[in-house]
């Protein structure tokens, strides 16, 4: 990576961070600071707005670098990867979507407590959201401080820990400043940017041969010298029992966990109706499938035009395939072309994960403020407005998710990723779909659900080979690993679900018949919606 | 907007409505302590200050009981159940095939596709599908019945003690912004 790249790269960068700021500016300038403002934006975007907003929440440079690495480097396996995330969307729009944008006000402890003791249900609900959105949150931390070493070439320690910083510090202010308002409108201009980027390179190589499909499979698995092996699964989770179980178990958190993310649930209370929100979540769809559609393009072009050795020379885990196969698409190292090339995608990511921090920020704001604060604070103690210690608490998870970044930057954390979509399917969904459709769940249910899931999800991981006893462990010098798989879900979420079931069956209280009929009549047809 | 807001915030914040406190006008789950637009502290409503002959919980059993709400729901339910069942079946056969059943994955289909490319790029083809489907079903066998009720449920609840809010969010903020084919019946 020479002078030139980094340079235009860090030109555009700057843009971003420019524009970016202009539009937190611009949208704060006459704000009144109510909790409708700042969590929801007033609840008045399109649904063309939201979708993208939504596309551009979820789409973390996990997927726009690590899937097409993926792909350069296994083949068929980063496919089998990208398939989860999409169709975990189908239980967006068929379960959640509508009913909680009817029902809720601002997260998703306000779906469960409309229906069950408010104190208990709020402070379970409230701990596992900001549970999932810090694991979250650490993964893209880490990850936009070795991606910036990686692309700019800056591979020294203290520039990555600025980048982690500087990161932290533009998502408090964004979120703080802006809230949901300006967080959507960043949400956007990262979408556009990232489907801009992401067809031209698919057009460009797809282009390289001639439109044929057939053509560029053969030269990918010929490169990349695992032959046909290159398209069938297998190569990254297959082999061991324990590897193929891994998968699966990765697979039902992707899927599961999606519909129970804090930050994507936040999105649907954005928009004024339910309808809405179900014709936001269809443009969202839309959006993210063609974008794995063309990363599945991506990665087998990296592989073919790339080759797996250059791209794992570059990075152990494939993620600057799409920048290497970007500098190849535009002509190589040396021209110009190479170079804006290299830049346009080095930025595309840099705007992915500010975009995607922000959102992740902002619901976990949220959670502690109408959640957590609200029903943990003395009743007797002084006011404060809702919003103000949303602002602090936006602080406050800024400069955890910086000081947990800056500790684990070394470490190999790609399986937070994995860990946070657990989490949600295990701890979130249960509890939001038992509170959606089940007549007698109780507010024993509710917390019992939660923790449930939580705890076991949590525990199972401290006991898994990420945290201790292998060579890539967190921590490889000592032995605690009593659990197989790395990824807990296959375990965790149906603990999650049976743990729901038996404090609910195990409660002294009745469940509240009228309560039940509230919630159903008002998911379904949006009766008294705010 | 703004009026609506400082109407948001003017709730009572004491549970005065007794151990069975709606939590959808509870204070905790409204914005507490909102210092927006009017400034002014949430003055306390008397709950006892209208009559209550019908409650809104009795509103809603009502409604829930009644056919066009069965009919709504039903709707739904026949539609949402078998496509859960049949995507996530599907998906979890896809996964559990790849990790399991390499053979059959490999086969080839035509040129470099095999049965996994096939299979993979017939994920995103059934969501998309489904997408489709259920976006339609919903607009033209839900959307109506579901607003009628929730028009007649809204006027139900009207004059309802507790019901301020209620009454003051009847019309979505959408309501307000008119933008496409969203405007006007939403």
């Amino acid at each position: 990576m020479t002078g030139t790249h980094q340079t235009l790269a860090l030109v555009l960068f700057s843009a971003f961070v420019a524009v970016t700021l202009g539009i937190t500016t611009w949208v704060s300038r006459n704000r009144h600071g109510s909790a409708e403002e700042f969590y929801a934006g007033g609840r008045l975007f399109s649904p063309m707005e939201n979708g993208f907003a939504i596309a551009g929440d979820y789409m973390s440079a996990a997927s726009f670098l690590g899937i097409s690495g993926l792909i350069a480097l296994f083949g068929y396996d980063g496919l089998l990867y990208s398939v989860g995330f999409l169709v975990a969307w189908l239980v967006v729009l068929f379960l959640v979507a509508e009913l909680v944008r009817n029902c809720g006000r601002f997260t998703l402890a306000d779906v469960v407590a409309a229906r069950m003791r408010e104190r208990p249900v709020r402070i379970a609900a409230g701990t596992s959201s900001v549970t999932v959105s810090v694991l979250y949150l650490v993964a893209q931390m880490v990850g936009a401080g070795s991606l910036v070493a990686l692309l700019l070439g800056g591979t020294s320690g203290a520039a990555q820990a600025w980048t982690v910083v500087g990161v932290g510090a533009l998502m408090v202010i964004y979120v703080s400043m802006g809230g949901m308002r300006a967080t959507t409108w960043i949400q956007i201009v990262k979408a556009v940017l990232l489907m801009g980027g992401t067809i031209a390179l698919t057009v460009l190589v797809l282009a390289h041969f001639h439109g044929d499909f057939n053509q560029l499979l053969r030269t990918a698995a010929a490169r990349s010298g695992h032959g046909s092996d290159f398209l069938v699964p297998g190569l990254k989770y297959g082999g061991s029992w324990t590897a193929r179980f891994d998968f699966i178990s990765l697979g039902l958190a992707l899927v599961l966990g999606t519909a129970g993310l804090p930050h994507i649930l936040s999105r649907f209370y954005t928009v004024p109706t339910a309808r809405a929100a179900r014709r936001s979540v269809v443009w969202s769809i839309g959006l993210i499938g063609s974008f794995y559609l063309m990363t599945i393009v991506l990665g087998f072009g990296a592989a073919a035009l790339v080759g797996p050795d250059a791209v794992r020379g570059s990075n152990a885990a494939g993620n600057t395939a799409v920048p290497l196969l970007a500098l190849d698409l535009g002509g190589g190292a040396d021209s110009t072309g190479g170079t804006v090339l290299f830049a346009i995608v080095a930025a595309v990511a840099f705007a992915t994960i500010l975009a995607v921090v922000a959102g992740i920020t902002l619901a976990s704001s949220a959670s502690v403020a109408h959640d957590l604060y609200a029903s943990l604070r003395r009743p007797g103690g002084k006011q404060r407005s809702e919003v103000a210690v949303a602002r602090v608490a936006a602080a406050g998870i800024g400069v955890l998710a910086i000081g947990l970044g800056l500790l684990a930057r070394d470490l190999n954390v790609a399986f937070l990723v994995g860990l946070a979509f657990a989490v949600a399917a295990s701890a979130n969904l249960p509890v939001l779909l038992y509170s959606l459709f089940w007549r007698n769940f109780t507010t024993r249910g509710a917390v019992w659900s939660v923790y449930g899931g939580l705890l076991p999800a949590l525990a199972l991981v401290v006991l898994s080979p990420v945290v201790s006893g292998s060579p890539t462990s967190l921590f490889p010098g000592v032995d605690f690993q009593y659990f197989p798989l790395e990824n807990p879900g296959l375990v965790s979420i149906p603990l999650g679900f049976l743990a729901g079931w038996l404090g609910t069956v195990t409660s002294p209280e009745p469940p509240d018949e009228a309560k039940h009929a509230e919630t159903e009549v008002r998911a379904l047809t949006g009766a008294g919606a705010v | 907007m703004e009026k609506h807001d400082g109407r948001e915030t003017a709730q009572p914040r004491t549970g005065d409505r007794g151990g069975a406190g709606d939590p959808w006008y509870d204070a905790l789950a409204s914005g507490w302590g909102e210092l927006d637009g009017t400034g002014a502290p949430a003055p306390a409503v008397p709950a006892q200050s209208v009559p209550r002959e019908r409650s809104a919980a009795g509103v809603y059993l009502e409604v829930q009981r009644s056919a066009a709400f069965q009919e709504v729901r039903g709707r739904y339910r026949r539609f949402v159940v078998p496509a859960v069942a049949i995507f996530f079946a599907w998906y979890v056969a896809y996964v559990v095939a790849a990790t399991s059943a390499p053979d059959l994955m490999a086969r080839q289909v035509a040129g470099s596709v095999n049965v996994a490319m096939v299979a993979g790029l017939g994920q995103f083809a059934s969501t998309f599908l489904l997408t489709w489907l259920y976006a339609r079903h919903a607009r033209l066998r839900r959307d109506r019945p579901a607003l009628e009720l929730r028009w007649d449920t809204q006027e139900m609840t009207r004059g309802i003690a507790d019901s301020t809010r209620m009454n003051g969010s009847a019309r979505p903020h959408g309501a307000g912004r008119v933008r496409g084919s969203e405007g006007g019946q939403w």
